[in-house]
């Protein structure tokens, strides 16, 4: 799939159809199947939570999971994952962790949590103790 | 971060951790990277988004092979307050033509870092503007680069034309210590704007 840029010419094409310049073996939205969105998208914030609904060593039955869905569900179980650390942990696109996620939440494998907006933060309690933490560091 | 709480069940409220995220912008080069790591407890994390994510229809695959090799880091960091309450920061990419990312990082932050070097404070311009614009809560802190020429935060402010509100902190981002001070200034910098705003308007 890689030769398809139609960049190098037949021989060089030949000699070497995978260099650098070719990108990952494996093109990230193949993992989506080309999918770029997901019906989840708006829960999906970088700082959303996935967490896991089962236990580490229970069985991942779904056939139709990809190994990159049952990683992402593997480390999910150890300690709730962010969205941004799940694409920085796999080394994938946010867009590719999101279609994925959204994948396991259709599945019903995981739950995210919503963000809080500061809008709706309960009150001064919460940064007062965020700057607490802060100082502490 | 929250082990043993298997028994979880969806939406059952309190025990699930709260994150909130403050973002560090400012010109290229300027230290977002590094006042992440100063105060990050994981060593900065870098993710991508794919420049064919900017609302290209799912369909339409002309120049996908060029795009998929275009793509934007952002810098993130972490701070676990406690169990329950973890603070995530994000540096913004920082060319101008990236800006279709700001949205998705700035939907539901808590504040920003504008971060500023005197030698080039135009580059900060663009992110003032973006934060100003959106209502976002954020300070400026001029990063004190060795050989840099110091000026006083008010010459600054003056510069940057900035409201009076908004705070000003000279800081180095390789210290952990003087990181911190600037997130301690944006999160009090917030509930200064909580208080007199409970609703602050997001577009």
């Amino acid at each position: 799939m890689t030769d398809q840029d139609g960049r190098p010419g037949p021989e060089r094409e030949q000699a070497r159809w995978f260099d650098d310049e070719a990108g990952p073996v494996v093109r990230p939205y193949a993992m989506t199947r080309g999918r770029t969105r997901t019906a989840a998208e708006g829960r999906l914030d970088l700082i959303a939570l996935v967490i896991a609904e089962s236990r580490a060593g229970e069985p991942i039955a779904d056939q139709t999971l990809s190994p990159e869905h049952v990683d992402i569900v593997e480390l999910c179980r150890e300690a709730p994952q962010s969205v941004a650390e799940l694409a920085a942990e796999f080394d994938l696109p946010v867009g590719v962790v999101r279609v994925l996620i959204g994948d396991l939440l259709d599945a019903g494998l995981v739950h995210v949590t919503r963000p809080v907006p500061p809008a709706e933060l309960p009150d001064a309690q919460v940064l007062r103790e965020v700057i607490d933490g802060l100082r502490a560091l | 971060m929250v082990f043993g709480r298997s028994e979880r069940r969806r939406r059952s409220g309190p025990a699930e951790p709260v994150t909130l995220k403050i973002l560090v912008a400012g010109g290229f080069g300027v230290g977002k990277t590094t006042l992440v790591g100063a105060v990050s407890e994981i060593r900065p994390l870098r993710t991508e988004e794919r420049l064919t994510e900017a609302g290209r229809p799912v369909d339409d695959l002309h120049g996908v092979e060029a795009k998929s090799t275009t793509t934007v880091a952002m810098d993130f960091g972490r701070i676990t307050v406690h169990d329950e309450l973890v603070l995530y920061l994000f540096g913004t990419p920082g060319q101008d033509r990236f800006w279709f990312l700001w949205d998705d990082l700035a939907g539901g932050a808590l504040g920003a870092v504008v971060l500023a070097d005197t030698r080039r404070l135009a580059d900060s311009f663009a992110a003032i503007d973006y934060f100003e614009r959106r209502g976002l809560p954020f300070v400026v802190a001029v990063n004190c680069f060795d050989g840099a020429d110091r000026y006083p935060a008010e010459a600054v402010r003056d510069a940057l034309d900035l409201d009076p509100e908004v705070p000003v902190l000279l800081c180095d981002a390789r210290e952990r210590e003087s990181a911190r001070d600037v997130l301690v200034a944006v999160v009090e910098h917030a509930m200064r704007r909580g208080a007199r705003h409970p609703e602050p308007a997001l577009p």
